[in-house]
This record gives C-alpha cells, sequence and structure tokens, in this order.
C-alpha cells in the first residue's frame, strides 16, 4: 500500500503531463540560438511564458524563469537589497518579514544580515502563523521608509497552511511610503485564485514542482513598474535580468501543469477541503492532539497536527512503515528533521516544535486514503509517544 | 535496526544481516545538533558526508534509511559526562559512555518500542547464547579490532538485543576486501580514531574551553609543592610529558601523574613505583551476562537488589584501556566492591577508566575504577 500525502513537498507528474514532457524533449535546439531549430526551441518558452503571465494577470516581460522557487526568492531578497544600496545614501538597509517564513528566505536574509548588507526587522505572527498586522503597522513605523527595501511574506505558510492577509500587508505597506512586497507563493500557486496585478505586490516567486512541473523550475513574477532588483546570475543574459540557458520542455510542461492547476481549481478546491475537514476531524480526535494553523483560513489541501508526547520523526516512520508518506513539515538538515521554527514562532516550546506531523493531500488523494489514514493514526500517536519518552 | 555511521563495519555489518534473510531498516545517528559537512581524514564522526555515506550503502542494500536525531541525549550523557569527570579528576571513557547510554540504551530503547529485535552494528565482538538462551560476550577474532573492551560496560538485558555480525571476521582488512566486493566506495574509508566530538583532536583545548583555567599546585606525594598547573583537566595519571616542573626529582628519575585532585586543585606527582598499581576496585560494576554468582562460575551471594554482593577470588584477566592487554589478575567481590588484584604491577591506572574482566576470551563484566592500591602501598582514593 502506498499512500502520498507529502504534496507540499513535491506533486507527482501525471502520466499525461509526463507525455508532454517527453514530446517536448524532443525538440533540439537551444532556446537562445539565432537558427530555426533554436527559434523552435525558443517559441515553446515564449508561449509558456504568455500563459504564465496570463494566469497571474501580468505581461510576458514581466516573467522570468528561474531554476526554481529557492532561486526565485534569493533572486528578489538579495536583488532587492544590492539595489536598494546602490540607490540610497548609506544608513541602514531594511528587510521586514516574520520569522515563519521558509528557509530560502529567513536564510538569505540572515546571510545579508551577516555580510553588513541589510537588517532584518522581524514582525509578529498569531498563535495560527499568521503575520500580525498590527505589528506590521509598528514595524513599518519604526525607521524611515526610504531605508526599507521591501516586506517579504508567504502567501500561505508551507508548513501549517495558514493563509496570509497578503492585501492588507501590501495596502499598508504602500500607505507607509510604497515600500516593495515580495510574495512567496510558492505553496499557494495553484491552491488559492491569485492575481499579482489586482494583488499590487512588486513580485512573486512560483515553482514548476508544486504543481507536478519538474524539478528544475520556477519563476519570478515582477510588473514592470516594481521596485528594480539587482542581477543575481550573470552570463549570457538569456533573459534581462537572469542568465543561465533557457528549459524549454521545462517551461512547457510548467505552463500547462500551471494551466491545468487553474482550470480545475474550484472543483479540486472543494474535493481537497472536504477530504482535509475529514482529515483534520479525525486526527484531531486523538487527545492530545492539537490541529495547528488557522482552521478558517488554511490552504485545501493542508493538515498539520501536533502530539504531545510524542517525536514527530518517529511518527513520521511509523507512517512510513505503513506504506503512508508524510512529512514533519520542517526542514532538514542532512535527513534529521529539526525541530519547525514556524511552530517555534507562533509561540510553541521546543518539544510540541519537534512533535509535529504534516499531511498535504493532492489530486491523487482518494477517500479512502483519508479513512485508512485515520485508522492508523491513533494507535501511531500511541507507539510514537512509547518510543519518544526514550 | 542497523545503525549505520557511514563507515565501512556498520556498511558490513547491516549487508551481513540483509543477507541473512533478516528484515533490516538502516539507520544514522546524528549526535551534533551541527554536524560538520566534510570529513577531516579519520577524525570526527557523523559528518554530513559520514551521513551520505550511510545512506548510499543502504540505498544499494535496498533498505529504508533514516536519520534520526539523539544529539541532545549525545549531549548529556557523553559529552557533558566527559567534561564532568575531568573536572572530577577522573579520566572519562566517552567510548564507553556512548555504548552504555546512547548506542545501546536510547537507542535500543527506541528500537524495541518501535517492534525491533536487535541493533545490529558493526562492533567487532561477538554475543553468543549459553544453553539457557542468556547472551555472552566473546572477543572478536580479530585481536587487534577487538572492540569488547567498549562493549564489556553492556548488560545481559542488553545484549539480549545486539548483534554483532563482524566479530567471527579474521580480520579488518577482510571486512574492507568484502566491502569492495559489494561494491561499497567506503571499502577505502580511513577509521576514525580520537573522540568523535573533539574533532581536531585537541582534547585539552576542548576542554580549556569548556572549564577553563583552574590554577593549582603541583605537590608530591608529602604534600611538598614542586610547581603550579593551570588546570588539573590537563593531567591524567601516568602522564610523564607537560609536568613543567623545571628541576628534577633528588633521586633523578622522572615524576609522574600519580593522582588529580580537583577539588584542592593539587596534581599529585611522584616517581613511577609509585604509580604501579597491584590492586583497582570499584562499587559501580555490570556483568555482561548472567553475573558469575548466578551462572555458577564461583561461590558467593547477591544483595536484595539482586546485585553481585560477595563472591570468592578466582583467577581472570583484567583490561583497563581500550586497547591495553589482558593482565592477569584476581578478582572477587566483598560488599558490593569489586577489586582486582594483580600479578604484576599496572601502570597509571585512572580512576574514573573501566576495568574489564575476561576470562578467556570472554567478557565476565566491567567496574568503573574509584579506588587504587600502589605497589608502594599507599592507597589512593578517589577524591
Amino acid at each position: 500500500m502506498s499512500i502520498y500525502l507529502d504534496y507540499a513537498a513535491t506533486a507527482p507528474m501525471t502520466p499525461e503531463l509526463m507525455a508532454v514532457y517527453t514530446d517536448a524533449l524532443a525538440i533540439v535546439g537551444n532556446p537562445s540560438s539565432v537558427h530555426q531549430q533554436g527559434q523552435h526551441a525558443r517559441v515553446m518558452v515564449e508561449e509558456a511564458r504568455a500563459a504564465l503571465a496570463g494566469l497571474l494577470g501580468v505581461d510576458p516581460m514581466e516573467v522570468t524563469f528561474t531554476s526554481g522557487g529557492t532561486e526565485s526568492i534569493n533572486t528578489w531578497i538579495k536583488g532587492r537589497v544590492f539595489s536598494h544600496r546602490g540607490t540610497a545614501d548609506g544608513g541602514e538597509v531594511y528587510l521586514v518579514l516574520t520569522r515563519a517564513e521558509h528557509h530560502a528566505t529567513l536564510d538569505a536574509v540572515e546571510w545579508l544580515e551577516k555580510q553588513g548588507f541589510a537588517t532584518p526587522l522581524w514582525v509578529e505572527v498569531d498563535g495560527d502563523g499568521v503575520m500580525d498586522l498590527d505589528d506590521l503597522e509598528r514595524v513599518l513605523g519604526s525607521v524611515p521608509a526610504e531605508n526599507i527595501a521591501g516586506v517579504t511574506t508567504l502567501v500561505a505558510n508551507n508548513e501549517v497552511g495558514s493563509i496570509q492577509p497578503v492585501a492588507s500587508i501590501v495596502e499598508m505597506a504602500r500607505e507607509h511610503g510604497g515600500i516593495p512586497v515580495h510574495c512567496d507563493a510558492i505553496q499557494a500557486f495553484g491552491q488559492m485564485p491569485l492575481n499579482l496585478s489586482e494583488l499590487g505586490a512588486d513580485a512573486m516567486s512560483i515553482s514548476a514542482h508544486k504543481l507536478g512541473g519538474p524539478v528544475g523550475i520556477g519563476a519570478l513574477v515582477m510588473p514592470r513598474d516594481a521596485a528594480p532588483i539587482e542581477t543575481l546570475l550573470h552570463g549570457g543574459s538569456q533573459q534581462p535580468s537572469r542568465s543561465g540557458t533557457l528549459d524549454a520542455a521545462g517551461a512547457h510542461v510548467f505552463a500547462h501543469a500551471a494551466q491545468h492547476a487553474i482550470d480545475s481549481m474550484v472543483t479540486r478546491h472543494e474535493q481537497l477541503s472536504q477530504l482535509r475537514d475529514l482529515l483534520l476531524d479525525g486526527v484531531a480526535a486523538v487527545p492530545g492532539v492539537e490541529v495547528r494553523g488557522s482552521v478558517f483560513n488554511r490552504l485545501p489541501n493542508n493538515v498539520h497536527v501536533t502530539m504531545e508526547g510524542a517525536s514527530g520523526e518517529v511518527a513520521l516512520y511509523l507512517f512510513d512503515h505503513e506504506g503512508v508518506s508524510v512529512s514533519t513539515g520542517s526542514a532538514c538538515q542532512a535527513g534529521v528533521a529539526e525541530e519547525s521554527h514556524v511552530l517555534r514562532a507562533m509561540g510553541c516550546d521546543s518539544q510540541t516544535a519537534s512533535s509535529a506531523l504534516r499531511f498535504t493531500l493532492g489530486e491523487s488523494t482518494t477517500q479512502a486514503e483519508i479513512e485508512k489514514v485515520v485508522e492508523l493514526f491513533p494507535a501511531i500517536v500511541e507507539k510514537a509517544r512509547a518510543a519518544s519518552s526514550r | 535496526m542497523a545503525a549505520m555511521s557511514g563507515g565501512v563495519d556498520s556498511a558490513v555489518a547491516a549487508a551481513r544481516a540483509v543477507d541473512e534473510g533478516h528484515e533490516v531498516i538502516g539507520v544514522h545517528l546524528a549526535l551534533s545538533r551541527m554536524p560538520g559537512t566534510l570529513r577531516t581524514g579519520s577524525r570526527g564522526c557523523c559528518t554530513i558526508e559520514d551521513s551520505m555515506d550511510a545512506r548510499r550503502v543502504a540505498g544499494q542494500l535496498g533498505i529504508p534509511f533514516y536519520v534520526w536525531d539523539f544529539s541532545e541525549r549525545f549531549r548529556a550523557d557523553v559529552v557533558d559526562n566527559f567534561i564532568d569527570e575531568y573536572r572530577a579528576g577522573r579520566t572519562p571513557n566517552p567510548c564507553l559512555r556512548c555504548n552504555e547510554k546512547i548506542k545501546f540504551e536510547a537507542v535500543l530503547d527506541r528500537a524495541m518500542a518501535l517492534g525491533f529485535d536487535k541493533v545490529v552494528t558493526g562492533h567487532y565482538a561477538t554475543v553468543v547464547d549459553d544453553k539457557d538462551g542468556s547472551p555472552q560476550l566473546f572477543r572478536a577474532a580479530d585481536w587487534a579490532k577487538d572492540q569488547s573492551y567498549v562493549l564489556g560496560v553492556l548488560t545481559e538485558e542488553q545484549l539480549r538485543h545486539c548483534y554483532f555480525p563482524l566479530g567471527d571476521t579474521p580480520s579488518k582488512e577482510q571486512v574492507r576486501e568484502e566491502a569492495e566486493a559489494r561494491g561499497f566506495g567506503v571499502h577505502a574509508k580511513p577509521d576514525s580514531y580520537d573522540i568523535c566530538f573533539i574533532p581536531d583532536g585537541d582534547t585539552q583545548g576542548f576542554l580549556r574551553d569548556k572549564i577553563g583555567a583552574a590554577p593549582g599546585a603541583i605537590v608530591d606525594r608529602d604534600g611538598n609543592t614542586l610547581g603550579s598547573h593551570q588546570g588539573t583537566h590537563e593531567y591524567t595519571v601516568g602522564q610523564r610529558k607537560g609536568l613543567q616542573i623545571g628541576y628534577p626529582a633528588p633521586d633523578g628519575k622522572p615524576r609522574y601523574v600519580l593522582e588529580v585532585r580537583p577539588v584542592s586543585r593539587e596534581v599529585v606527582v611522584g616517581p613511577k613505583e609509585a604509580l604501579d598499581t597491584i590492586e583497582l576496585s570499584g562499587v559501580a560494576m555490570s556483568f555482561a551476562g548472567k553475573d558469575p554468582v548466578a551462572s555458577g562460575i564461583v561461590p558467593g551471594r547477591h544483595d536484595e537488589q539482586g546485585k553481585v554482593w560477595e563472591c570468592d577470588e578466582f583467577e581472570c584477566e583484567v583490561q583497563v584501556r581500550a586497547h591495553g592487554n589482558p593482565e592477569p589478575a584476581r578478582v572477587r567481590v566483598s560488599e558490593g566492591r569489586m577489586i582486582a588484584r594483580f600479578d604484576s604491577p599496572l601502570a597509571g591506572v585512572a580512576p574514573g577508566q573501566s576495568a574489564v574482566v575476561y576470562i578467556g576470551r570472554r567478557v565476565l563484566g566491567q567496574v568503573t575504577i574509584d579506588q587504587t592500591v600502589s605497589a608502594d602501598s599507599k592507597q589512593l582514593q578517589d577524591a
């Protein structure tokens, strides 16, 4: 038996998409080559670019392909700071964010701080992992607006699934002197409606493999009038602000996967929410198990719990032993699950932050699978508790 | 559950367990919260590189592989214990502690709780069940690689759940050849030595960091001050170098550290004869299998907790260092204290060390040394 409930880590590529990918791989040519063979490959890239742009409410030129979510985030965060430093007349450079961000964001910011390039200004999150808008107000008002390079926020938290008040964040940043805002939509894109021009943010990062596309391609989406950023990857300028050979086949499949996700969003949202709630109710029924993240405003496919007295890594093993693939949600350094920094930011203690399990559903998930997981859960928690007191 | 360090021994041990038809999963123990990325030669252990090596072998064997975090327990039971022992003037053996508390307690307990039957490791030793099904621990076939000393602290219950597939292999060379034949890249990986949590090998530097300087006097056995030192933890019983007294002893012979007294911050030095130990003893004892009274090797009796209280003297060999020689001795237990008398004096026996008792190739058990008696009969006691 194999039940896959780790869609947040990656989504499987459907046989249809695999066929699309294989066909695309057959096209020979570097998309930047001038000859017709190159042009064929180029067309694939540009059509994919246009398709993604359309889905997000922007122009094709405003979509830059990258090697994935991590590169997109690093590009914006570092590029924004370097650009800001270039134009500011000295003085501190600040980045505004919460501690519940993904490590791609946190580690990039930490590096900038260590190098003396920027200083983070931390905004609190509430007990659900949602950015506290009052605290954002306080933070934005605490330093001169011209010293703030930008605000970066998840659209939805990748661990606990809580949806962030992005529109309010953008508005508040605008009111405080037009501070640029970057949205990490890597987990949210395809799960909920997102229109960048409606949102009014300066940038958005997305990733293909979360939608069933290939690993190795994502995009950084930036409207033309957005706050400028410095380039991270220099080279052949295959794209204006990002060098590197364009992945034609990858872009092609990315666009297909995104299109499919958006087209089926409404029905999938309904279907997944139902299964999610079934799972939520089932696991929350076990004593000592607490649901984390906003109950009413969370991603349709995310269930996250902490289990008092049980180690998340042990429970993960026990599920794996039964053929159920889940996650502790937190980052892992060489395979060791760390305590969740998101739960810590939400006010949980060290023990609780190491007792988490995250289940993320997707297209392949069936009611029978959820029922099976609910059936297995109590015994697994009990066994994990017994094994974790050591 | 195969504990896989990323080294060649645990790789081959896991492979043999798989070949024998057991259901095996591989686990790499993360013992540090901040592991190094790359191995530097043979120093240190359990870097990310090691973890990847173990993962690769698990992949080749087709077994599931996990990395589990025991860093908290390791810090408390092994690293902190190491520092505390030095602070108290004793010489710790962290590898023994790790086996006792981490590999065959924390890990073993978790394995049992998760439904595993045994923990498999690449240790060079053998467990054989006697006719009543009780486990007995024996030296490995390769004397030079034998690790029974660091396993001597294991109890009967722990040994029931241990499996050491490499114990009967005639030589380490053969294990490496087998690893190569199996296609393991780690076949040529150097053995790790030194203390795994002090990767640069500078134990003194590590202790200086953790304990700091605590200067005091270097004295002779009559209490005369001969010099000064920067911290008792920088000295170990039997040490000759680094005494910095500045002038020779009246008899012209070298001086050795006889005793470390952290409370009074004194380091006691004296001639070699004073270092020669003819008797050692301790109360913290354990038996690797049934104790000798319960198994009828020697007459004696137990206390109310079932521990050996008294037993007649018997002949055996005692080893006080991991790579030391087994010395002929006579051991008895008297009022809960295990006492070992040596036919020929031993040099530099340090309190805190483990004295492992052997009968032939069989490990009977061990005692943590807290008292020694020197050849010139001045009894030295743990402060």
